[in-house]
């Protein structure tokens, strides 16, 4: 499904250029969910935002196909109309914009896109109801502007609504887990297993072991120094939690 | 959300010109000889059968008009006018006084259907969505339902039909052109017509005061309440031509009324001349809700072409607890000169201005409102959102003054810019005198431009960036859409998405 290949990617700080990832390698099948676990710095999001299409990143090098597509010819609207979904670790306030007609605009978009048939109202709305009621989401917050004033569970929680909504093929959950407490955790979870198939693919970056138990992994990636430094099963997790990174970033 | 789908849609179906009123109507017309004069001036208030009294008032205007020079304060720019290269009057061939719309000119009823403004009346009834069914839109409407609309369309230099007159006349609504008033209800145009904006008040007012041609006159007696929305469709169609509308709307005391124009014109490389007069008059505890959507032809890109809007509107609260509010939709226009004013004399009055400015290319505007508090316990609102983009500039212009008599005058004004691209300006000038003691004054201003952050955000959901940034807009501005009359909240939301074509990448 998603096949990446010594993926090298720099940034421009200032006056200088630096590179973030340096020959990164990850392939993900339909209905694995992979973690991406790693210190800070090392370019987890990154990798997420280069998924998504996000500008400011210069890839030097490698591939990403996404169903045998070349993502990285592709715009950040064409990539989420294929089927790619980031779920924003910093979820961006769009003021003066319902929740609802944010939605709305985007299911529309995508489905045009793919040449289906926009939604009308009443099927939005139901649509909207079902994911909302699954996240815990309540009505009065769909008619909020778009992330103005939530909390940050609120925002996140938000987030794994409109992948409920949208029914990507591909989720990039980026530090979801991030400002959340034990409940949300628990609710934002739920949600993101509910939606596991076996046509549907997960990549959960997260700095903490914590999500894992929640959302339990086919394969723990550890990213370090720009490269996946090691994979393993779920386990993996549980000895970088006990271990930390110390060891991976002496190596990277 | 249907109006953003629609935005969208209509922004996909725009390919090289992008502004779609830009057509011109073939039709024969009757022109003033080309130029200023007392002759001039006197063959239009010939042709508009006028009373002797209107036309020494429009001669006395003129008189002043040659003693006053141009202001030049406004941040716009543009050559000199030639004043006698401009055709001052010109209407179509043969709709001097149709009396229904079976009389007025085919091409003329297909010009404002061109323009979605479908005067047969029963039609404006039309594309209402179904009873019941759940929208968006509910937002904005609020519980407000759909209400029909009367219209007076102006083309050129004459009003070619009023709609629904005989209904409002029953409600003893007064719905004409001002030409039709003058003749029919002089003593109303003769007690109101020039108290707001006196025939001295500047030299663009001047001019109009001298050489107006048409416009809409509203009276609404004592204790009614419009029963419909009012309307005026503005067009220009000839070459060279000027418009001079004048519009005066009365609300006699406890009365209400909401009014509304939409302005287009051709596209042409020259530039024209729209210097309108608007007078709006509150008597006690009465409501006059004024909304403009304007849409004249903005120039093209490299800024050749466009209106020159150079318009005096001003609202007297004259009576006590009586309200005035202006909404405007400032979307064309090659250069806009606009401050819509209000005058809170009566005590407890209130004045209020919602605006939205869009300036794209390279337009120009200038344009905000006063609010002169002179009555006790007046208040006023100001909530002003410009949007920039290309490499247009957009200057808000505002005053809030309180006299020593107005205690108690509370003003809240929020001025918010938008910039799209790195090649525009946004200019915010607030003007505040407080002579008085107890005034409350309190201004709020922000300047933000669209964060690449936030288009990430919307195109990672699928959203287009034109999309994206038309959704952004409408955001931006949502406080103001929310004041227009439903029926013209979608077409603004509309006209923002097209107006911005081009705006980004």
């Amino acid at each position: 499904m998603l096949s990446i290949e010594n993926l090298h990617a720099s940034v421009e700080d200032g006056e200088s250029t630096r590179e973030i990832l340096k020959g990164l390698d990850l392939e993900i099948w339909p209905g694995e969910v992979h973690a991406i676990m790693g210190p800070n710095g090392a370019g987890k999001s990154t990798l997420g935002h280069i998924i998504a299409g996000k500008d400011g990143y210069d890839v030097t090098e490698g591939t990403i196909s996404f169903n045998d597509e070349n993502l990285l010819e592709m715009a950040p609207e064409e990539r989420a109309a294929a089927g790619i979904f980031l779920a924003f670790q910093y979820p961006v306030e769009v003021p003066g914009v319902a929740t609802m007609t944010f939605l709305k605009a985007a299911l529309n978009a995508q489905r045009e896109a793919r040449g289906e048939k926009a939604l009308s109202t009443p099927e939005f709305m139901k649509a909207v109801k079902t994911a909302a009621d699954k996240l815990g989401v309540k009505q009065e917050m769909l008619r909020r502007p778009i992330n103005v004033g939530f909390s940050g569970g609120e925002k996140k929680r938000n987030e794994i609504m409109q992948m409920a909504l949208l029914q990507p093929k591909l989720a990039v959950l980026d530090e979801t887990d991030s400002g959340l407490d034990i409940d949300a955790l628990r609710i934002v979870s739920e949600g993101v297993n509910s939606l596991r198939s076996p046509e549907r693919s997960f990549l959960v970056i997260t700095h903490y072991q914590r999500l894992l138990d929640y959302i339990v992994p086919d394969h723990v990636h550890v990213l370090a120094g720009g490269r996946i430094v090691r994979s393993g099963g779920p386990e993996l997790a549980k000895e970088l939690e006990e271990r930390g990174y110390a060891e991976f970033l002496e190596a990277a | 959300m249907p109006a953003v789908q629609e935005t969208i849609d209509r922004v996909a179906a725009i390919d090289v010109d992008k502004y779609k009123y830009g057509f011109v109507t073939d039709i024969e017309s009757e022109k003033a000889p080309k130029g200023l004069s007392e002759e001039v001036i006197a063959f239009i208030s010939a042709k508009k059968g006028e009373p002797e009294w209107m036309l020494a008032w429009r001669l006395e205007a003129y008189k002043r008009w040659k003693t006053m020079t141009e202001p030049e304060w406004a941040m716009v720019d543009y050559p000199p006018i030639d004043y006698d290269s401009i055709y001052y009057y010109a209407a179509p061939k043969g709709t001097s006084a149709p009396k229904s719309l079976d009389e007025v000119d085919p091409e003329l009823l297909r010009t404002y259907e061109k323009l979605g403004i479908p005067l047969k009346e029963q039609e404006i009834l039309a594309g209402v969505r179904k009873q019941g069914e759940p929208s968006d839109l509910d937002e904005i409407a609020g519980d407000a339902p759909y209400s029909r609309v009367a219209v007076d369309a102006v083309f050129d230099s004459v009003s070619v039909v009023t709609t629904f007159k005989d209904e409002l006349a029953k409600a003893g609504v007064i719905f004409c052109s001002i030409s039709e008033a003058v003749r029919e209800h002089p003593e109303l145009v003769q007690k109101y017509l020039g108290t707001v904006v006196p025939t001295s008040d500047n030299f663009f007012a001047t001019l109009n005061s001298a050489v107006f041609t048409d416009g809409s006159f509203v009276y609404v007696p004592p204790g009614v309440r419009c029963p419909m929305e009012l309307s005026t469709y503005f067009r220009i169609n000839e070459q060279n031509t000027g418009q001079f509308e004048r519009t005066l709307i009365i609300a006699d005391k406890g009365a209400y009324v909401s009014y509304l124009e939409g302005c287009t014109a051709p596209q042409r490389d020259d530039n024209q001349l729209h210097a309108a007069v608007v007078e709006l008059i509150a008597l006690d505890d009465a409501e006059i809700k004024y909304s403009t959507v304007q849409n004249w032809y903005p120039g093209d890109a490299e800024g050749k072409g466009g209106i020159y809007n150079f318009v005096t509107k001003r609202g007297d609260c004259r009576g006590a607890r009586s309200k005035i509010s202006w909404t405007q939709v400032e979307t064309g226009s090659a250069i806009t000169w606009k401050y819509p004013s209000c005058i809170l004399r009566g005590d407890d009055s209130r004045g209020e201005f919602y605006s939205i400015a869009i300036s794209n290319g390279r337009q120009q505007i200038d344009s905000g409102t006063k609010m002169i508090h002179l009555g006790k316990n007046t208040s006023s609102r100001i909530i002003s959102k410009g949007i920039s983009a290309g490499r247009s500039s957009n200057t808000y212009r505002g005053l809030v003054r309180a006299n020593p008599k107005a205690k108690n005058a509370r003003n809240y004004t929020q001025c918010d810019s938008l910039l799209i691209g790195d090649k525009c300006a946004a200019i915010t000038i607030p003007y505040v005198e407080s002579r008085t003691g107890t005034a409350q004054f309190e201004h709020e201003a922000t300047t933000s431009k669209i964060s690449d952050d936030q288009l990430f955000y919307c195109r990672a959901r699928g959203i287009g960036e034109e999309e994206a940034v038309a959704l952004i807009v409408n955001g931006f501005v949502r406080d103001v859409i929310q004041q227009l009359p439903m029926e013209f909240a979608v077409e603004a939301q509309k006209l923002i998405g097209v107006s911005l074509e081009g705006s980004v990448g």
